[in-house]
């Protein structure tokens, strides 16, 4: 029993936590749990490694819900914007949780296993995403035939991302790698133990996450870590993840989004599909649709030095017009990057901003996300085109 | 133990006097905590500084921290090698990752500040 009742408010622990304290990982508090943010040789190094090689992530901390039964379609269509509807077995879409007014709850991965559906929700929105489950089964949704299990504590997650990653990791499963695609899932095995194989991620690479059950998850983080084919991969921890997730453009629950922003604002209107029918939320954000935004995420580039980081002013002149969400020096492209909600008219690429950094003013432009896309789908233009 | 040649404040700098200029960096200790830099914001030549007052930044990926004078005086050259290798502060906060020089008002006040071993036990006991 490592469930939440049983730690009387203490921090939570992984199945992987001696890995961490082992390994020299510096921990910290991430969602009511005791993570590392950074293992002995830094942030930049592990940033580097998943983007050269392979990176290996506990991910344990986030919540995994695991939907079935009958209706176990109807409850996920019910809480979640994006249409899973549409979402074949095998296959995983993000998706947003929103509340009635439209603002977000959570952000998510839904996969479609077959016999159930597997939604991972963030790891301090967890307790907030059963209650609200809680909630619309004894409103809208009463009377649904389904069951929502929280298997946080019963699995271990691990990442697995890096260019390197399909050719290190096939080596360990069964099923050919080659033939997953991006945001599919396959039942498999690692190391001879049961596994659901995900191609999915949050750095911006080619890479996996696997689930596997706690008592596995030790033996399964070490074998991850061994050397193959003269790649050795890397723990990377929290730190890393936030840089290589900001470099990829990809929002984080607490910075970019929130309880208050909406999905259009934070541009992510592509997953919330207003033609499938009503679902919560959706009476707000057909309105909030309609209307448009006033405010826009965007991405930007310092054009002199410092830092950006949450909370710093956005300026158009002399006056604050918006915040930063996140913002640091990309370790891969060596410069000061950031993302941030400025007015809707400021928000074309391009356009000249400023961030205010401790009482200076530092100029920005507005830019296009990615900050960083991985090398292999990326087309080089041809010699003559590269100025 | 860190260099036995130089002096320390709580506030994990360290500053050498080297003949009539005080060299100020910040300690091993401090760049381990900090974690990779990846900025440091410094005066200009010319400008006062006053002892354990803030007189710039050093920004890693993970924190901002301020920068405290150990010693009052005026800036009297600053490491413009910090600007494109920020990461010196971690590699070799001693020798190459320096901030800056002062022209120290009363060099005396180098002597009243924590010895290697007083640094170590702060540290410590922190």
């Amino acid at each position: 029993m490592t469930g939440d009742a049983a730690t009387g408010g203490a921090l939570l622990r992984t199945a992987l936590y001696d890995r961490h304290l082992a390994a020299g990982a510096r921990m910290v508090d991430f969602g009511g749990w005791d993570m590392p943010i950074q293992y002995k040789s830094g942030i930049r190094a592990e940033h580097l490694a998943v983007r050269s090689g392979v990176g290996v992530f506990d991910l344990s901390h986030m919540g995994r819900l695991y939907v079935r039964g009958p209706d176990a379609l109807k409850l996920v269509q019910w809480l979640a914007t994006n249409d899973a509807g549409r979402l074949g077995e095998g296959r995983a879409q993000y998706s947003l949780i929103c509340g009635e007014r439209g603002q977000i709850l959570d952000d998510i991965i839904v996969y479609n296993l077959g016999d159930q559906y597997l939604m991972v929700v963030n790891a301090s929105n967890r307790l907030k995403i059963l209650a609200w489950i809680d909630e619309q089964r004894q409103g809208p949704l009463a009377g649904l035939d389904v069951t929502v299990d929280d298997r946080t504590f019963e699995t271990a997650m691990i990442g697995f991302q890096g260019p390197e990653s399909q050719r290190l990791l096939q080596g360990l499963v069964s099923g050919d790698l080659s033939t997953l695609r991006y945001y599919a899932a396959v039942a498999s095995t690692v190391y001879r133990k049961n596994t659901l194989v995900a191609r999915t991620g949050y750095t911006g690479e080619d890479g996996f996450e696997v689930i596997v059950s706690t008592k596995d998850g030790p033996e399964i983080w070490d074998v991850l870590l061994e050397q193959r084919h003269g790649v050795q991969p890397v723990a990377a921890a929290l730190g890393a993840r936030d840089t290589l997730r900001l470099e990829a453009g990809m929002p984080l629950y607490g910075h970019e989004i929130d309880e208050d922003a909406n999905p259009f604002e934070a541009g992510l209107g592509r997953v919330v599909k207003l033609a499938k029918g009503e679902f919560a939320g959706s009476k707000a954000l057909s309105e909030i649709s309609e209307k448009g935004v006033e405010r826009k995420l965007v991405a930007f580039e310092l054009t002199a030095g410092g830092v950006p980081r949450q909370g710093y002013p956005v300026l158009e002149g002399e006056s604050a017009v918006g915040q930063v969400t996140s913002g640091n020096v990309s370790p891969s492209l060596g410069t000061p990057i950031g993302m941030a909600y400025v007015p809707t008219r400021l928000g074309e690429p391009g356009t000249n901003i400023a961030v205010e950094i401790r009482g200076k003013v530092v100029p920005a432009r507005v830019t296009t996300l990615p900050f960083y896309a991985h090398k292999t789908k990326k087309i080089a233009p041809p010699p003559s085109a590269r100025a | 133990m860190d260099p036995q040649d130089r002096r320390y404040t709580s506030e994990h700098e360290w500053v050498k006097l080297e003949g009539d200029v005080a060299v100020v960096g910040i300690t091993d200790f401090a760049q381990d905590q900090l974690g990779d830099v990846v900025y440091v914001e410094l005066p200009k030549v010319g400008d006062k500084v006053e002892a354990m007052k803030p007189f710039g930044v050093v920004e890693s990926v993970k924190t901002a921290s301020d920068l405290y004078a150990p010693v009052s005086g005026t800036v009297a050259e600053v490491n413009d090698q910090l600007a494109t290798e920020p990461q010196l502060v971690n590699d070799a906060p001693y020798q190459g990752g320096w901030m800056i020089k002062i022209q120290p008002d009363d060099p005396a006040a180098i002597d009243t500040l924590l010895t290697a071993q007083q640094y170590a036990d702060e540290v410590a006991k922190a």
